[in-house]
């Protein structure tokens, strides 16, 4: 009854919205997303946001990483790489310019991968940016790009919202007042509300953008989101909160995108802390992670258990998830050999996201059964980041919970102040074979080994790859449904 | 020397509840639908101490979202636990927040309170603007910044409340305690040589134990608010404990799916609150000698 009387009641408000707005929406979206980016240049900070905002729409890559994953042409016409795959040729496109009239060429290419790689960057992917040997630009529109070891997937890694091409005279304040390449300029911005991008008249290719404007709007809570949706508040609500999908398969006025990520969700485990630093007792927590349990209470049934940190379907995946399979039984008779004694007192410190919290209280739970207790803190964002994560930092927590989402980022355990505090020889001896040997197949078996790795040193309790959901409005078309990147691209947008 | 001290405090106690209290009092309506209550609530949380239909930490996912049935008689949360089993272990948290928090407004206030009746000047005004500064701070947001300072948990949230009961305590103490001071049997007691501790604990103490029995009830009821209040912004008791502002948090993220899950963390501090306010008139009532006397 009360369900019904609810329902009677969005209906009742959505509408009335829609009536009004039909005439004039042909042009115009609202989309929405759970947060809000903290500024609006991707190649300073790491938030995802700030991508899902600009990425396609204000700034360009040399390269687009479309939905299937593949890479095609973008500021770059065409590239060339040699035997070795050590260096890469770009030819740029022609003719094209920046929001503030300035023309792209390859020096402001040249200035963005320098900016990347300089001491100070905080871009996400510094460490590939430095491992640039030399960027030089023979002419206006040549670039080459020579590494350090042989990078199969450049093409791929130049793509994501980092490797954004920037104007050299506006970059400072890209965060606040972003110029790019690309078909959109950014209206307005009502911190803490939403951000509006206006079509760019002079873009090279005006003609093919149909929304001549776009209202991000950002909505956090579950609820909220079901609600705004239900009243047409909003047309399109990409990586929307897991919990609120189902009533939404059924209704007619909504499409309901399930797509694939190369995210991982995972359980971080300090593994430079005591006792953590005993395989034995990582291995335990695996052993009591029941991955279906996560999988449904965390993700509410949207994911896909993985082993290692590295998702089905990308190159070389070989699935691991046998290799710490769930079993209370054993995980504590390995706390037993590890000489803990129970109960273990152990820190959990979740951030803000639905997976988070509520797959923190389902593994404090799993864990209780083998005899660890663990201590939730609810915190923020800012919190876990100067807590848990910061490079180098205090990284004083025992157990996280967290979704990495960039693809391809096993480098990550090579680093030795990332915050997992994994620091093995062996695995660091691999990585550099991995990214020496130009050969495909010779690359997808020595990834195998690294998974293998990984899952057996049990690095992380490694849970699932989510689902990314994307509930859009039925008449609204062009919307991708996987993901490889978060991204919105409103070039591909467009009315019914 | 106590010969005349027995004497002259003998009016002090007249006002002592009369024997006939209980039975005035179980014909006063509020504070027996206020009354029983409280008792319920004391009931389920010294119950879920020996017994819960389920365990209130164990996690069944499988099971998760389950409409009330025999086995569940309201039904399961998200993670499958029993929302019984949950309410009967929130209650626990719910009234161990309220004792403790009013004890620490208590026993500070009443404290200060007297001191400042019993002293005046300089003293009474420094009490008195301190009390006025702490009042300032809502308890919501001295839970905030003490979060923020050591970290969320039940003892940050029991603290905070607890600190912001003590102004209250400071001035109905004072307010009471001052109108005692002004009475005749305090000027013979301070003419037979008692010291202001003396009078302050054996005469003016006795006199506004209602009022702050009254006090305490309102205070202990404002005290669950502000704890769920605090559960639900995430700042007071911390998962896997089960707290009833906890449980409306995880419901509001569930209204289209399960709007039922909000109801019963949302009668269970509705029923605790309006029992410790009907609880609280009928004190007032029954513990006020001039309407005791009307009657």
């Amino acid at each position: 009854m009360k369900r019904l009387s609810l329902l009677a009641v969005a209906a009742l408000v959505a509408s009335v919205p829609l009536q009004g707005q039909a005439q004039g929406k042909k042009d115009s979206v609202v989309m929405a997303m759970a947060l809000e980016p903290p500024g609006l240049d991707p190649t300073t900070a790491a938030a995802a946001a700030i991508a899902e905002v600009t990425l396609y729409n204000v700034y360009e890559t040399l390269t687009k990483i479309n939905e299937d994953g593949s890479v095609s042409p973008l500021l770059a016409e065409s590239w060339q790489a040699t035997e070795d795959l050590k260096s890469y040729t770009f030819k740029l496109r022609k003719g094209v310019k920046f929001q503030n009239g300035e023309p792209f060429d390859s020096a402001a290419v040249k200035f963005s991968f320098d900016r990347n790689a300089a001491p100070n960057s905080t871009n996400k992917d510094k460490s590939l940016y430095q491992s640039f040997e030399q960027v030089s630009a023979p002419d206006a529109d040549t670039i080459v790009v020579t590494l350090k070891y042989s990078e199969p997937n450049l093409p791929f890694l130049i793509g994501q919202a980092s490797g954004s091409i920037v104007e050299p005279k506006s970059a400072p304040t890209d965060a606040t007042q972003p110029v790019g390449t690309g078909p959109y300029t950014l209206g307005s911005w009502t911190k803490g509300s939403s951000i509006t991008l206006n079509k760019w008249p002079d873009y090279r290719n005006a003609s093919a953008i149909k929304l001549a404007k776009v209202t991000i709007r950002f909505i956090s809570d579950p609820a909220a989101q079901a609600a705004a949706l239900l009243a047409g508040d909003v047309d399109a609500f990409p990586r929307v909160a897991t919990r609120i999908v189902e009533q939404f398969k059924a209704d007619p006025r909504f499409v309901v995108l399930i797509g694939g990520s190369k995210a991982k969700t995972i359980v971080t485990i300090n593994n430079k802390k005591k006792p953590f630093d005993d395989v034995r007792v990582r291995r335990a927590i695996l052993a009591a992670i029941d991955r279906k349990a996560m999988i449904d209470g965390a993700a509410d049934g949207f994911g896909v258990p993985i082993g290692s940190f590295y998702t089905p379907g990308s190159p070389g995946y070989v699935d691991t998830t046998g290799i710490n399979p769930y079993d209370p039984e054993k995980a504590k008779k390995l706390l037993a050999e590890a000489g803990v004694t129970t109960p273990l007192e152990v820190s959990l410190k979740l951030p803000p996201p639905p997976y988070a919290r509520q797959g923190g209280e389902i593994l404090a739970a799993e864990l209780a059964k083998i005899g660890i207790t663990a201590k939730i803190e609810n915190i923020e964002w800012a919190q876990w980041l100067s807590q848990v994560f910061t490079p180098g930092g205090p990284h004083n927590y025992d157990l996280t919970i967290v979704s990495h989402v960039e693809p391809f980022d096993l480098v990550k355990w090579t680093e030795p102040d990332y915050y997992f505090g994994y620091n093995s020889e062996a695995f660091n001896a691999l990585y550099k074979q991995i990214v020496t040997t130009s050969d495909e197949a010779g690359r997808a078996k020595l990834l195998g080994d690294a998974q293998r790795m990984l899952a057996t040193d049990a690095a992380a309790g490694f849970l699932y790859q989510p689902q990314w959901i994307t509930i859009v409005s039925k008449k609204l078309k062009g919307v991708w449904k996987d993901v490889p990147q978060f991204e919105n691209d409103f070039s591909t947008w467009a009315w019914e | 020397m106590s010969t005349p001290d027995t004497a002259i405090s003998m009016p002090a106690v007249v006002q002592r509840p009369a024997t006939g209290f209980w039975r005035r009092a179980l014909r006063h309506r509020s504070f027996v639908a206020g009354g029983a209550l409280v008792l319920l609530v004391l009931f389920a949380a010294l119950l879920s101490l020996v017994w819960t239909p389920w365990s209130a930490y164990d996690i069944d996912i499988a099971a998760k979202l389950k409409p009330p049935s025999s086995s569940h008689w309201l039904g399961t949360d998200v993670f499958g636990r029993d929302i019984v089993s949950l309410l009967l272990v929130g209650a626990r948290a719910t009234i161990a927040v309220g004792i403790i928090a009013v004890g620490i407004g208590l026993s500070f206030g009443v404290c200060l309170g007297l001191l400042a009746a019993a002293r005046k000047g300089w003293t009474e005004e420094l009490i008195m603007r301190m009390s006025d500064f702490t009042f300032a701070f809502p308890a919501v947001l001295s839970a905030i910044m003490l979060a923020a300072a050591v970290g969320p948990g039940m003892v940050t949230s029991i603290t905070a409340i607890g600190i912001f009961q003590i102004p209250t305590f400071v001035r109905v103490t004072r307010a009471s305690a001052n109108a005692v001071w002004s009475r005749e049997f305090v000027l013979a007691a301070r003419a037979s040589g008692k010291g202001a501790f003396r009078i302050t604990t054996e005469h003016v103490l006795p006199n506004i134990l209602s009022v702050l029995v009254v006090q305490a009830t309102i205070g202990f009821a404002l005290a669950i608010l502000a704890e769920a209040a605090l559960s639900y912004l995430g700042l007071g008791t911390q998962p896997p404990q089960p707290s009833w502002g906890r449980m409306l948090n995880e419901a509001q993220t569930l209204l289209f799916q399960a709007p039922s899950l909000a109801v019963y963390p949302g009668v269970a501090i509705a029923t605790a609150v309006l029992g410790l306010n009907l609880l609280g008139d009928g004190l007032r009532d029954l513990l006020d000698p001039r309407l005791a006397r009307e009657r």
